[in-house]
């Protein structure tokens, strides 16, 4: 493959190597995600539908263009992108401890920027641009090790610190991907994971008070369902009650008349899954298995070091998103703030997912066709 | 270097088992997805449904309490109000703010919210406000849609007609009290808008108004809010109470009594029908139903007139000459004939003391007939010795004093009918001959309700033993004869037949007006103090040393259909104060027409008094500061019993 080629391309012949069937499931994804918050808002397009709608085609028209950005460019940037989302952290909880609350965004202005998401992508990219230029056997040496930890655990410590234990969960979770897939032994996994699993109890006390209810809440919500196990008791009666088919259309009772919190965004699973059933379910997680394998699968086709990396670690990472936001409605993890990617009300995630959809798409372009050998 | 374009063995391996864990963990999400919604589907179904779908409980509507004539005299009227359910609400001090800020919540009441929320049991209910009226209902609606736990209603509101005048006869109903609801458990208990009788006729027949209970099955969001109702039960309205009373009479006898402290009580001696139970003053049922205010109860507490005492059942009176026919039968039964005579020099002497007749000069020779008619004391005196305490007690029995009586209301005292026993068990003394003297003319020892009065008179007049019966539908029983001769009731009769229409007799002025109709009477004058050296509770002493005024009577004299019992405390005399009220009531079961006109004239003269004692009030204020206030003024509120000169005796 040479850039020049590429370069060279017509736009017709960019246009049909775009990964369509891939492009499709996105989209339905988030057509759905359109069509439970019309239903959630009493079927009305106001006050979140028409939003979702507009951001989700802005921000996949962003994607389709980050698609045609070379991902040497990105390897570049990996080492600024972070050092900047890492100076903005510090940042936010620098203005935090001065204005006394906490906090998790920068005001520019005319924006609010979450640094911690953006921190999401930019891990991985420092992490590929780290084990591309790491000499061979080196992963596996102490030299190796410490630096993707300390690049790890930084980021992942100040937005503990917000506090943030999902995002900080997501940092961590995609920085030992990129550390697994680089070439760490599998010893440096299984001993501190089953010595972290060990200090479970210390780390506890670590938390905050209500991250701590939160954990305990999670472990016996009917302890106190009317209480701080609400969230989680209702979302299991709203996916519950909705059975094989759900209750149909504008027919979730417990998103409309309130039982259930937040329903258009951490829990917009469980309005789903009260209005469409099980059947619902297994067509959105099997949309979305379909793009993460896509791209695990581009991982192992992708032909550098940055570029599979890159494509595993941002799978990955709306791999956890999902699988974190689903536990949670599922009532199989504690309640931490991650949305369900794309079909959650809101910006934040959508803009995260999408940069790294659009930079799987670049990984995509650069890779060889699997037939073409 | 890494970047040698082709995979490394190791990272398609890892990077397989990813693709490998996230299609795992998709699929075991797919499991528990499953197993919520299939194994556990039902399951959490009817937890959803029991979300979304709330049972509320209607109050029932209070049966309606009418009078023999089904004319009403409580009832239920439409009303809105508000409730807030505390456990929903979220700050109680908040959503009262906000309550506020629509309608008027005094801190009072306010204050009692926030107690009664503290021991609410959870879950329950509590009332903001009764009747806010439509304006604050629909406001509430509109603006406060969105707060949790607060439900503007539709509700009844009970209602008393004639407020007043019946107001201890039908009492009033309140919210049940917590203890009430620690007893029962019903939770009919904790809906706020249900209403317990707390008095009277309300209190007595709860069972019967109260009803059944309906419910609603509502859709309630989170909040509590009701978004419609799915399916309703009515409730069943509590059954109709109809008394015997007469809401006319007694409304007119309320009227007629004006301010006077007093009881009123009108038997219909044939059935025992109380056609009228009136005690006054009174308060406002209707202002008690809702919630009573404490500065209002404070005040009628402390009212020397005892507006919240049910005069007619719980006040005791010495019932003074009004006695004396039970001395009269006594007497007759003890062997005394209706002709043996006693002279009455005005005195009667026992070992060193005299007694005085209240005439001093003496009443001459007297029978039985005349001693009744001129209430002489030296007769009942000689011939209440003659026979001994013992009988005259048990014919006061006889005749239901000391009695309580079958009749729906919660509170009756039975007063004391003194003999020698009763004297040796709550005094540990011995009778004296002075005791038998002072209950001859039903003084000292001797206390009884109007109601026991009434009644009395009632038995008299028939020679039934007349029970007094307040149910209109419950079945009549014939009475059976007193084991008293009825000649000996026919002298008794007579003798009260002349007190009021005879030469001579105390209640002369009282007489009725009404062609073929005449009304046999006693009067009797009650000692507020203890007889000492001569004082009497004339009107020159205050207000409440003045003595008792009380009058029996039964009419048509012949064949008679009513007796009547009046007691105006503090009115000084029996003939002055009660009789007329008696003559007036009377004649409105006979000659309404008479005794409205009648009516409206005493009413035209009160208003005149009024506005003459508020004269001379601003004269005296204007002189105040000249002279030195007098006794004089201290008493101007008390108005005259204008009307007994008004009247000439009937021939």
């Amino acid at each position: 493959m040479n850039f020049a080629g590429l370069l060279n391309a017509h736009w017709p012949q960019r246009l049909v190597r775009l990964p369509w069937l891939i492009i499709l499931a996105i989209m339905a994804i988030g057509g759905f995600g359109v069509v439970v918050l019309y239903s959630a808002a009493g079927r009305h397009m106001q006050p979140w539908a028409t939003n979702h709608l507009i951001r989700f085609l802005v921000f996949l028209g962003m994607a389709l263009a980050l698609s045609q950005v070379p991902t040497r460019f990105w390897r570049k940037i990996a080492w600024p992108f972070y050092l900047i989302v890492l100076v903005a952290l510090i940042s936010v909880e620098a203005l935090g401890a001065i204005s006394g609350g906490s906090q998790r965004w920068l005001d520019l202005g005319f924006t609010r920027l979450q640094p911690s998401e953006f921190m999401k992508i930019a891990i991985i990219l420092v992490l590929a641009h780290f084990y591309h230029y790491l000499p061979r056997g080196y992963s596996e040496r102490l030299a190796g090790i410490w630096p993707p930890l300390a690049l790890i655990f930084v980021p992942a410590a100040l937005v503990l610190l917000q506090p943030d234990l999902g995002t900080a969960t997501m940092i961590v979770a995609g920085g030992l991907t990129l550390m697994f897939l680089g070439g760490l032994p599998l010893k440096w996994l299984l001993i501190p994971g089953l010595s972290g699993l060990a200090a479970l109890p210390f780390l506890f006390n670590l938390l905050h008070d209500y991250q701590k209810k939160r954990v305990l809440i999670f472990l016996d919500p009917e302890a106190d369902p009317l209480g701080a196990g609400y969230h989680i008791t209702q979302s299991k009666i709203a996916i519950g009650s909705g059975g094989l088919f759900g209750k149909g259309f504008g027919q979730g009772s417990q998103s409309h008349l309130d039982y259930l919190p937040e329903p258009q965004t951490d829990f917009i699973f469980a309005t789903m899954a009260e209005e469409w059933g099980l059947a619902g379910g297994i067509v959105l997680l099997g949309l979305y298995i379909t793009v993460l394998v896509w791209g695990i699968r581009l991982a192992m086709r992708a032909e550098t070091e940055f570029n599979r990396l890159l494509a595993a670690g941002l799978s990955m990472t709306m791999f956890f998103y999902v699988l974190i936001n689903s536990m949670m409605v599922m009532g199989l993890a504690p309640v931490v703030g991650i949305p369900f990617p794309l079909m959650s009300y809101g910006g934040s995630a959508m803009l995260t997912v999408m940069i790294a959809f659009g930079m799987l798409m670049g990984v995509h372009r650069e890779t060889g066709q699997p037939n073409r050998g | 270097m890494a970047d040698d374009g082709h995979t490394r063995p190791q990272f398609a391996r890892r990077a397989f088992f990813l693709g490998a864990v996230q299609v795992g963990a998709g699929l075991a999400l797919a499991g528990r997805m499953g197993w919520l919604a299939i194994a556990q589907g039902d399951r959490y179904a009817s937890k959803a449904e029991s979300n979304r779908i709330s049972l509320h409980l209607i109050p029932p509507r209070r049966g309606l309490i009418a009078d023999i004539k089904g004319e009403p005299i409580a009832t239920n009227r439409p009303a809105y109000s508000v409730e807030i359910t505390p456990s929903l609400a979220g700050d109680l001090e908040e959503a009262l703010d906000k309550v506020g800020r629509i309608i008027e919540i005094d801190p009072a009441e306010r204050a009692r919210i926030i107690e009664a929320a503290a021991t609410l049991p959870h879950a329950g209910t509590l009332a903001i406000a009764d009747d806010i009226g439509w304006d604050a209902y629909a406001a509430l609606n509109l603006e406060l849609s969105d707060m949790a736990g607060l439900q503007p209603l539709k509700t009844y509101v009970r209602h008393y007609p004639d407020g007043e005048a019946f107001a201890h006869l039908a009492g009033y109903v309140g919210p049940p009290t917590a203890e009430q609801y620690k007893e029962t458990r019903n939770p009919l208990y904790m809906l706020a808008g249900f209403r317990l009788g707390k008095d009277g006729v309300e209190k007595s027949k709860e069972e019967t108004l109260r009803g059944q209970p309906g419910a609603r099955r509502v859709e309630v969001n989170a909040r509590g809010r009701i978004i419609r109702e799915l399916d309703t039960r009515p409730d069943v309205q509590g059954q109709t109470v109809r008394l015997t009373i007469d809401r006319g009479l007694q409304a007119f006898t309320a009227a007629r009594v004006g301010n006077e402290s007093c009881s009123v009580v009108v038997i219909d001696v044939v059935t025992g029908d109380v056609k009228c139970l009136l005690s006054m003053p009174a308060f406002d049922p209707n202002v008690f139903s809702n919630r009573i205010p404490s500065a209002l109860w404070k005040e009628l507490q402390a009212d020397e007139r005892k507006p919240l005492l049910n005069k007619s059942l719980q006040g005791l009176y010495v019932p003074g000459s009004t006695f004396k026919p039970v001395t009269a039968l006594a007497a007759l039964h003890g062997g005394v004939l209706p002709t043996d005579q006693v002279h009455c020099s005005g005195a009667y002497r026992l070992g060193r003391n005299v007694w005085h007749c209240h005439k001093r000069s003496g009443h001459g020779t007297v029978a039985m007939r005349s001693g009744i008619a001129k209430s002489c004391n030296v007769y009942f005196y000689t011939m209440a010795r003659r026979v001994g305490a013992q009988e005259v007690a048990d014919m006061a029995r006889k005749l239901g004093l000391e009695h309580k009586f079958d009749i729906p209301m919660p509170v009756q005292r039975a007063g004391i009918i003194p003999d020698p026993a009763w004297k040796k068990k709550r005094y540990d003394q011995n009778w004296l001959e002075a005791d038998t003297l002072n209950m001859a003319i039903g003084q000292g020892y001797v206390i009884v309700n109007p109601l026991q009065l009434a009644v009395m008179t009632a038995r008299i007049a028939t020679g039934r033993i007349v029970q007094p019966r307040m149910l209109a539908d419950t079945p009549q029983k014939p009475f059976a004869p007193l084991d008293i001769p009825p000649d000996f009731l026919e002298v008794v009769r007579q003798g009260m037949d002349d007190v009021v229409n005879g030469p001579g007799g105390t209640a002369r002025a009282s007489a009725l007006r009404v062609p073929g109709i005449r009304m046999g009477g006693k009067t009797g004058t009650a000692q507020v103090r203890r007889i000492s050296a001569g004082f009497r509770g004339g009107a020159g002493v205050p207000w409440k040393f003045r003595d008792h005024a009380l009058f029996i009577a039964f009419a048509p004299v012949d064949n008679p259909r009513y007796a009547i019992s009046v007691i105006v405390e503090h009115g000084i005399g029996g003939s002055k104060a009660a009789a007329p009220i008696a003559k007036d009531v009377m004649t409105w079961i006979y000659d309404r027409e008479q005794a409205e006109k009648r009516l409206d004239a005493i009413l035209e003269s009160r208003a005149r008094a009024a506005e003459e004692a508020r004269r001379a009030a601003e004269a005296a204020a204007a002189a105040a500061a000249a002279s030195a206030t007098t006794a004089a003024g201290a008493t101007p509120a008390t108005p005259a019993p204008a009307s007994t000169t008004a009247t000439t005796p009937a021939p």
